[in-house]
């Protein structure tokens, strides 16, 4: 049996000092509406930002999410203590060590799993999932799926750099038909998946998009998610600049992103183009691009977030030749959360008997021996 | 009847009763005299549909307020909805009553009651030589006898010669009860189970009412199908009274109990409980993450119920998601634990790794059914142990502990949290189908005197001291620190960590000091873990081994064979193994392990102490009889 007495010293270790926690700063109490703290000194983006040495890839899009995310956080109102990020596996999931909150580093593919026991266990967390295309979407597709249909109330950021980055550059779930990867030297030829699509079929209630090289709407994206009560998909486009670089070109190129992308705005009328020259308008269940000057501002499709049937459609243009790929909230629909309708049930139960734990055991079939 | 898969075990009516009195609508003619035995065994067979489980649990249940002491073995199809009559179809459920301490559901039964010519046939070779049969000859059918492979029929030809074979008309019986209550034959036709009941209650010398209450309560609603039962039940109780074919009837004293108050439990109920009362004397709510498995989703429905104590019971989408929401629930403040048999522990590996590495204490509970792959989902085994044990990548030490019995899944389940909170580790709790369906009278524990619960939970950051995740105390525990505290904000995963800081690292020598701390720190659990329970003389030439559900049937057979200087030593924690085991091994020239798998705990303890055991192995999904055991170590004596 080993004794530490007999073990090797252990390795020195070097007490980081910015792992200290900055001075306590005194909670006004939860807020009235929100049942959140609202610290008293507004936090900025370094407080969200730990001590561990980022080691992604320089040049690597995981660095905007990151940064996106840290700057989003003092406006969230949110104390660091109460926020947890749960990752599972992948160059994307290293995100909880480089947030200086709660984080939960997983295992591949369950980190959807690991949030919902967090979440489930403490309503009054704010629960963050880090993900990849094919954490998310291959090994934890799964658990993905039924945490969008449980609606937890907790956000999902899908890292979506249609590769896997972490294990060198296989093709992912979200890899286009044909691409050569170092598993597909003669080209995939599995269908990819629309992850957009996927959540909308899972009756998420929450679905957007953004993209890693425009940090205002991400930074706009986030902080709807971060607002709506319930699980927000949040698909990012990110560039893995080593092992598929230039993946999302069309979509961040200034020259040609303006014809390649439509921004979906509650309201808007889908009209896109360098020139806003275009536009999307619907025969039948079929979208359409038609010029601008060609039609009646009537006809152009007006946003719906509301419209789970609209968010379908508007979710297939990007796997459409010709059309625009879509960015911003598809969806964001209300319906009970899985914790506050399990904490209910407990309320309720509580409401007739409180546990009882003598009674309990002895309750059944029970005699006396004298 | 019911769904079988849904009756079994101890049904909960909450009847007060422990008084002897036969119904007075009945009346109790002193004709024939009472013969007192002191220890019976009874298996009720049938087709799946004929409620055999149910017939079994409610002859369970009278006999516990009778006061004798007891043990059960239901015995059922995998399929829900066996085809009728056939062979695979055939539900079993045995039970063993004595006026003496027993310890398992018995040899091979004194009675055996078939329903019909499979269930005839599935048992007879079990029953006792010149054993009662009760069956019911209006289902020696063509029909029938053919599904069950008769060639002949076995109540007319010399099949049953040695036997004292009681034939009667059940179904007849049963119809001509219910006649005026203007069912159809078929549905009539389905209360034929009480009849054999209400005969065997006779037989027995109990009382109907416990029964009679209980159906009340069931089926108290639906008029017409209680008022069935209830004459069914009568008509089965008259037909003792007037066939005028028994010799005697027979009653079984009550056995001497420690006083209080009992209640008769099955292991998984018992499991629920445990749990649930860890949860209270902890204070710490409790979260169960489980998907459904046989023969363990019976702790996941006994769970469910308990909101008022705040019990979370998720049901996750697979049994990956179970533990990794209770490693969740478990980061957040809550005991995590989840439940399920030996594929789905297959499944939970990986995150039993997380689990060890991220140090957050869970318990994972086991009821090991037949294997491998989907192997044989209602029937027992113990050849999980070694997965259990070693089944992971890495050097991943988890601490496991086994129950030995129904009730004991009471005190195993207490146990398992309490050490998972003490020492901040995983911990594996093995039960086993035979022991999660049996039931057996438990003496209510005093709530107030169970043991303390202490958790490593940090309530506050200290001031001007940068927080540590993985530094340690006494027990090498690292503190439990829960979001929501400010100051403690920290990162874990399944990356190696630092010690003491619990940074991600990858040093050569920071690995090996933390490989070889993990593995202290389960061994460490040795000081909590009780002396080894033992029986017989201290030394000598035999000492059986046992640990888990094989319990009873050794210790049973220990019994029978003390007088020939055999001991039984009985192994609660399988990791860490007890520290005075090796001392105890020492002690007899052989060491005999039986278990049902084919020497799994045999290698270990070769492996741990050099010791040549012998081994005396089973794996036909079935427990160990006593006299099975009994009559193997007799052989192993005889080659000395
Ligand atoms: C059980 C298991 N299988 C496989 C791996 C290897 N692995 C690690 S990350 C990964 C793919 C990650 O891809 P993605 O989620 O897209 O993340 P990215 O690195 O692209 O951000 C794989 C296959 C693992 N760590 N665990
Ligand atoms: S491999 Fe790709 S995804 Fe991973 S860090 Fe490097 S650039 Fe980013
Ligand atoms: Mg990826």
């Amino acid at each position: 049996m080993p004794d530490t007495s007999k073990m090797p010293p252990p390795p020195p270790f070097k007490a980081g000092g910015s792992i200290a926690p900055p001075p306590m700063k005194a909670p006004t109490g939860p807020a009235k509406d929100l049942n959140i703290d609202i610290p008293v000194i507004a936090l900025t983006a370094k407080d969200f930002s730990s001590d561990q040495d980022v080691r992604w890839c320089p040049g690597c899009g995981d660095y905007s999410i990151l940064a996106q995310v840290q700057r989003t956080m003092p406006d969230l109102h949110v104390s660091r203590h109460q926020t947890v990020f749960v990752a599972g596996i992948g160059c994307s999931s290293r995100f909880p060590y480089y947030m200086n909150t709660y984080g939960f580093h997983g295992i591949h593919g369950r980190a959807p799993a690991i949030a919902s026991g967090v979440k489930a266990a403490n309503p009054e967390l704010n629960v963050w999932v880090a993900t990849g295309d094919g954490d998310g979407l291959s090994i934890g597709g799964n658990h993905t799926l039924h945490l969008l249909r449980r609606n937890f109330n907790i956000n999902v950021l899908l890292f979506n750099n249609r590769i896997y980055g972490l294990t060198k550059g296989q093709y992912s779930p979200t890899s286009e038909h044909g691409k050569k990867t170092k598993s597909t030297p003669y080209g995939s030829i599995d269908h990819p998946l629309n992850p957009v699509l996927f959540a909308l079929g899972c009756e998420a209630t929450f679905v957007a998009r953004s993209i890693d090289r425009d940090p205002k709407h991400m930074q706009e994206v986030i902080k709807r998610a971060a607002a709506h009560h319930g699980t927000s998909f949040m698909e990012i486009y990110q560039n893995c600049n080593i092992f598929n670089d230039g993946a999302f070109l069309d979509l961040t190129e200034k020259d040609v992103k303006d014809d390649h992308l439509v921004v979906l705005t509650h309201g808007e009328p889908l009209i896109f183009g360098k020139n806003k020259d275009k536009a999307i308008v619907l025969e039948g269940f079929n979208p359409r691009v038609v010029n601008v000057a060609d039609t009646t501002p009537d006809q152009i499709v007006r946003h719906d977030e509301k419209n789970p049937i609209l968010a379908s459609i508007l979710a297939k243009m990007s796997d459409m030749e010709g059309f625009p790929t879509p960015i911003g909230i598809f969806l964001s629909v209300d319906r009970a959360t899985y914790e506050d309708e399990m904490t209910d049930q407990i309320k309720t139960a509580r409401e007739k008997s409180t546990g009882d734990l003598k009674k309990l055991l002895n309750s059944g079939n029970t005699w006396q021996v004298n | 009847m019911a769904n079988e898969a849904e009756v079994k075990g101890i049904a909960t009516s909450t009847n007060g009763h422990n008084g002897h009195a036969t119904p007075e609508s009945i009346g109790q003619r002193p004709k024939l005299p009472i013969e007192i035995r002191e220890d019976v065994t009874i298996r009720f067979a049938g087709d799946s549909g004929d409620g055999m489980q149910l017939t079994g649990t409610q002859f369970t249940n009278t006999t516990a307020i009778v006061g004798n002491d007891l043990s059960t073995l239901p015995d059922y199809p995998a399929e829900i909805r066996a085809p009728i009559g056939t062979l695979y179809g055939v539900s079993g459920f045995q039970i063993h009553f004595s006026s003496k301490d027993i310890h398992t559901p018995g040899d091979n039964p004194d009675v055996l009651v078939a329903m019909n010519p499979a269930a005839l046939k599935v048992n007879l070779h079990d029953l006792k030589k010149g054993g009662v049969i009760i069956l019911n000859e209006n289902a020696f059918d063509e029909k029938n006898l053919k599904l069950a492979h008769y060639d002949t029929n076995p109540l007319e030809d010399d099949t049953l010669s040695g036997y004292t074979v009681y034939k009667f008309p059940l179904t007849k019986i049963t119809l001509d009860a219910v006649k005026d209550l203007k069912m159809g034959t078929k549905e009539g036709a389905r209360s034929k189970n009480m009849v054999a009941l209400g005969l065997v209650y006779w037989l027995y010398n109990r009382p109907l009412e416990p029964t009679m209450e209980w159906l009340k309560a069931k089926f108290g609603k639906n008029e017409q199908v209680y008022e069935a039962n209830l004459r069914a039940l009568k008509a089965g109780y008259y037909l003792g009274e007037t066939a005028e074919l028994f010799s005697a009837r027979y009653e079984v004293k009550p056995a001497t109990f420690t006083p209080g108050r009992y209640r008769g439990i099955m292991g998984n109920e018992a499991t629920a409980l445990g749990f649930v009362a860890a949860s209270v004397k902890s204070g710490l709510p409790l979260f169960l993450g489980s998907y459904p498995i046989t023969p363990a989703s019976d702790i996941l429905h006994e769970l469910s119920k308990y909101k008022n104590f705040g019990v979370k019971t998720f049901q996750a989408e697979d049994e990956i998601a179970g533990i990794c929401s209770a490693i969740g629930a478990s980061y957040a403040g809550s005991i995590g634990i989840t439940t399920t048999s030996g594929p789905g522990l297959a499944l939970k590996a990986e995150a039993l790794g997380l689990a060890v590495m991220t140090e957050l204490p869970i318990v994972v509970i086991d009821v090991q059914r037949g294997g491998p792959s989907t192997g044989l989902p209602t029937k027992t085994e113990q050849a999980d142990l070694m997965q259990a044990l070693y089944g992971r990548n890495g050097e991943c030490p988890v601490a496991v502990i086994a129950a030995k019995s129904p009730t004991d899944c009471f005190d195993t389940a207490f146990e398992a949290v309490k050490i998972a909170l003490k020492y901040m580790v995983p911990v594996i709790m093995l039960s086993d189908g035979y022991i999660a369906n049996g039931a057996e009278p438990w003496l209510i524990p005093d709530v107030d005197k169970l043991p303390e619960i202490i958790s490593k939970k940090r309530l506050k950051a200290e001031e001007g001291k940068p927080f540590m995740p993985y530094e340690r105390d006494a027990d090498n525990a690292r503190p439990w620190a829960v979001p929501g505290v400010e100051g403690l904000e920290h990162r874990i995963g399944g990356l190696e960590k630092q010690h003491i800081t619990g940074n991600v690292n990858y040093e050569p020598h920071n690995h090996d000091f933390m490989v070889r701390l993990r593995q202290q720190k389960v061994d460490g659990i040795g000081k909590d873990v009780a002396p080894t329970e033992l029986h017989g003389p201290k030394s000598g030439k035999i000492l059986l081994l046992s640990w888990g559900g094989t319990y009873g049937a050794v210790l049973s057979a220990q019994e029978q064979l003390a007088s020939k200087g055999v001991a039984m030593a009985h192994l609660r924690w399988m990791n860490p193994l007890p520290p005075d085991l090796g001392d105890i091994l020492k002690n007899y020239e052989h060491i005999v392990i039986p278990e049902l798998n084919l020497g799994q705990l045999r290698r270990i303890i070769r492996d741990k102490f050099l010791v040549d055991a012998i081994g005396i192995n089973k794996v036909e999904g079935l427990p160990f009889t006593p006299h099975e055991v009994v009559s193997k170590v007799e052989e192993i004596m005889a080659k000395f």
